[in-house]
């Protein structure tokens, strides 16, 4: 590995983003010949439907936010950036590029972890930051209709002014739009209480790849008319349809909320955390995560925040509940905690007295990721599996890395191998932080773990969908009948393949 | 000092810190529909009460620490936080509607008790000043109605035998003083970080006494003295602009600003 290959991925280091594009770091792309070369006529054409403002074209300065993903693993060499402001505007956007075949990729909030929202070649970004309006709400039922470029944060707020709350929540909050959400069918903390967005999301607008908009903002909450279409859309990583609406169920914000951080000497220890909880905390539950002390050791290496508990312990559980009545919950609370305690399962445990304590404990599991990030190069994983499993997926990777020669030795490649996740989903975050992107160890790695998913009947990719960097393993997870029905169920609503090309479904 | 020396933490419920103040639509007072948890101060009082106990243990001395709580019966989750931080025992002195509940009032309940407790207390520390009224009066007060010396506003104390030693945060810089017990401190923010209520000590929390008094049983008259007449947010901050000129900040500053 040259000198300046090592210093592209010191980004945090140096300052500068210095990001490899990723057909070069990333050979066996090829640019498929049949999407139009953009013209000047063809920027014309867009200017008279966006306006000036509304676009941003070989300025390399402003189009590198959109060409380059949050983690910097991913960029593109798109030279051309719309903002629309109205579905009537998207729709003749796509009309356009549908009848010029000109590939596209859409763009929320840029916060995917798998590469799927930033070009690969030229494609054309189309933003949705400029349609950020909330549309309407209904305070008795809790509907919440907006435009997809709302960010997930700041309707969350908004919500909590009336009592309200989004269904989901996930550490990219302050920069993810609900649009980009709905693509991915994000899930995050709170889908152990309040389900998928398969269930919250009553309605959406989307715009077809010809242009057709396709109105399906229902605010019912039953409509039992049809096929379901807007199912198809979630989880569809903009290859199908670009959102420009959302209809959304939001649940009432609880009035009591408390968080506890219990320290665990083993994983059996931790599954009997969480069966214990289902029974003693039901109703309330609306959080239950898990991190290991490796992961942990990762986060005070970037943060200076103090101990939360007098001793380390080999894992760590967050458990949040959320109710109507404080002291109804702080009762079932307690005697969960103490039953923990006295049966041996929890070793230590804290739970926060006020409203900072609550956001400290949460900022060490939310924090994992970033912290992760600052390391030299990590390679990260989401995965589920049965429960039982998730640490044994951990302890083999670390055997698999060691018996590679990767790991284990002072001079090893890759610095530790680390577990968290929504344990109450069955999903884990398998990050492997190294001095340096080594391909060995991706060797190493892949096909390995996904051989290993696939022996388990897990997924492949949990949450964070498929992008650029799953797209090619998803026959670990789904079988070729149903491979071959979604290439069927593509062909029909986007016959040029113009909606995010070489993404999500294989590419053989 | 006595043996054990006793310390006397007054704690308060007030809207969390980190929640967002509405004022009520009759404009009365804010709305205490929200989290309520521990005055932040008083957080940092417990903690260095528990702090000393811990230090003197090691010296073989024992120190008690005493959670007081003057409000509705709510007061009592306050305390419960106390006891999980390591206070040994908890008073309750409950009131029927704490939202006219004044320093002064609560400065004569602190005294009153004082006087009828057999086991007189060595130190108060209280916490300069709650978050919800801002009032930094209550330590003053009570010093006064005790004739007790004052330390405020302390970011740092020791205690050498009979010696009281408290650095005070002023507007100069640190000024250190150093006086006999039985004192008066009350706690600024850099004085400690306070703990984590931790699982063992919630648990050991609930058996420890937790003792509810009247203002009726220690013969205050807790009636405020001062009346709120009303509670408005303040003036809405707006925007910032830019200017192109020198000349047009200063039209904007003489003309509609009206600073110059």
């Amino acid at each position: 590995m040259t000198r300046s290959t090592l210093n592209t991925f010191r980004l945090y280091a140096t300052g500068k983003k210095t990001v490899p594009l990723t057909v070069e770091k990333y050979p066996g792309f090829q640019r498929d010949d049949k999407y139009k070369k953009l013209t000047s006529t063809d920027v014309d054409y867009f200017r008279s439907i966006v306006g000036d403002t509304g676009l941003i074209y070989q300025n390399e300065d402003d189009l590198e936010a959109f060409n380059t993903d949050w983690m910097n693993k991913f960029r593109g060499q798109s030279q051309l950036v719309l903002k629309p402001k109205t579905t009537q505007q998207v729709s003749d956007i796509l009309k356009y590029c549908n009848e010029q075949k000109i590939a596209v990729v859409p763009q929320g909030g840029n916060t995917g972890l798998v590469g799927g929202s930033v070009p690969l070649f030229d494609e054309v970004v189309v933003s949705l930051q400029g349609m950020n309006q909330i549309r309407s709400f209904d305070d008795v039922s809790g509907i919440l209709t907006a435009d997809a470029g709302c960010v997930l944060e700041s309707l969350d707020n908004w919500l909590g002014e009336k009592g309200f709350m989004m269904p989901l929540d996930l550490g990219a909050k302050g920069s993810c739009h609900i649009g980009g959400n709905l693509a991915t069918n994000a899930g995050g903390l709170r889908l152990v209480r309040y389900g998928s967005l398969h269930g919250t999301v009553l309605g959406i607008e989307a715009v077809l790849p010809d242009g057709t908009i396709l109105d399906s903002m229902s605010t019912l909450r039953k409509d039992n008319t049809g096929y379901d279409l807007k199912q198809l859309f979630i989880g569809s990583e903009g290859t199908i349809g670009i959102i420009t609406g959302i209809s959304i169920l939001t649940p009432r914000r609880p009035s009591a909320i408390h968080v506890a951080l219990l320290g665990v000497d083993s994983f059996e220890d931790v599954q009997k955390a969480f069966k214990q909880s289902r029974i003693q905390l039901s109703e309330i539950l609306s959080a239950f995560e898990y991190y290991d002390n490796n992961a942990f050791q990762i986060f005070k290496k970037h943060n200076d925040a103090r101990s939360i508990m007098d001793n380390e312990y080999p894992f760590y559980v967050l458990i949040e509940t959320s109710g109507s009545n404080k002291d109804h919950d702080e009762e079932k609370l307690n005697t969960y905690l103490e039953d923990m305690m006295t049966d041996g399962i929890a070793q230590d445990g804290v739970v926060a007295q006020d409203e900072s304590q609550s956001k400290r404990i949460w900022g060490v599991r939310e924090g994992l990721t970033e912290a992760l990030g600052k390391e030299p190069a990590v390679y990260k994983y989401d995965i589920s599996m049965p429960v039982s499993k998730i640490n044994d997926c951990v302890l083999e990777m670390r055997d698999h890395l060691e018996q590679g020669g990767a790991f284990g030795k002072p001079d090893s490649p890759v610095i530790d191998v680390v577990g968290y996740g929504h344990v109450g989903d069955g999903n884990l975050h398998l990050n492997i932080p190294a001095k340096s992107a080594d391909p060995r160890v991706l060797e190493l790695i892949e096909p390995f773990l996904f051989e290993w998913v696939s022996k388990q009947k897990g997924s492949i990719s949990a949450e964070h969908g498929l992008g650029i960097s799953k797209n090619q393993y998803l026959s670990y997870s789904k079988s070729e009948s149903m491979i071959k029905l979604m290439k069927t169920f593509k062909s029909v609503l986007d016959p040029n393949g113009i909606l995010n090309p070489y993404k999500y479904l294989p590419t053989k | 000092m006595s043996n054990p020396l006793r310390i006397f933490v007054p704690v308060k419920r007030v809207v969390d810190f980190a929640v967002k103040v509405r004022v009520n639509p009759a404009k009365t007072d804010v709305d205490r529909n929200v989290k309520h948890s521990m005055n932040p101060f008083d957080e940092i009082a417990v903690e260095e009460a528990v702090r000393i106990k811990e230090a003197k243990k090691a010296e073989k001395k024992e120190v008690e620490v005493v959670a007081i709580s003057c409000g509705t019966a709510k007061a009592q989750e306050t305390l419960r936080t106390a006891l999980a931080m390591g206070a040994d025992r908890a008073v309750h002195v409950e009131v029927k509607d704490d939202a006219t509940l004044q320093p002064l009032a609560v400065a004569k309940l602190l005294k009153a008790f004082t006087d009828k407790e057999e086991k007189k207390p060595d130190l108060f520390i209280l916490g300069k000043q709650a978050i919800d009224d801002d009032a930094n009066q209550t330590g003053q007060m009570l010093a006064g109605l005790l004739n007790w010396p004052q330390t405020t506003f302390a970011s740092k104390v020791t205690i050498e035998n009979e010696a009281l030693k408290v650095t005070r945060e002023i507007d100069g810089g640190l000024e250190t003083l150093e006086t006999k017990i039985p004192a008066i401190i009350t706690t600024d923010l850099r004085l400690n970080e306070p703990r984590y209520a931790s699982l063992p000590n919630i648990m050991k929390a609930k058996k420890k006494p937790l003792v509810k008094i009247t203002p009726e049983d220690l013969g205050i008259d807790v009636s405020p003295r001062i009346q709120t007449i009303k509670v408005e947010e303040p003036a809405k901050r707006e925007g910032g602009r830019k200017v192109e000129s020198v000349d047009e900040l200063v039209d904007k500053l003489k003309n509609e600003a009206k600073v110059l």
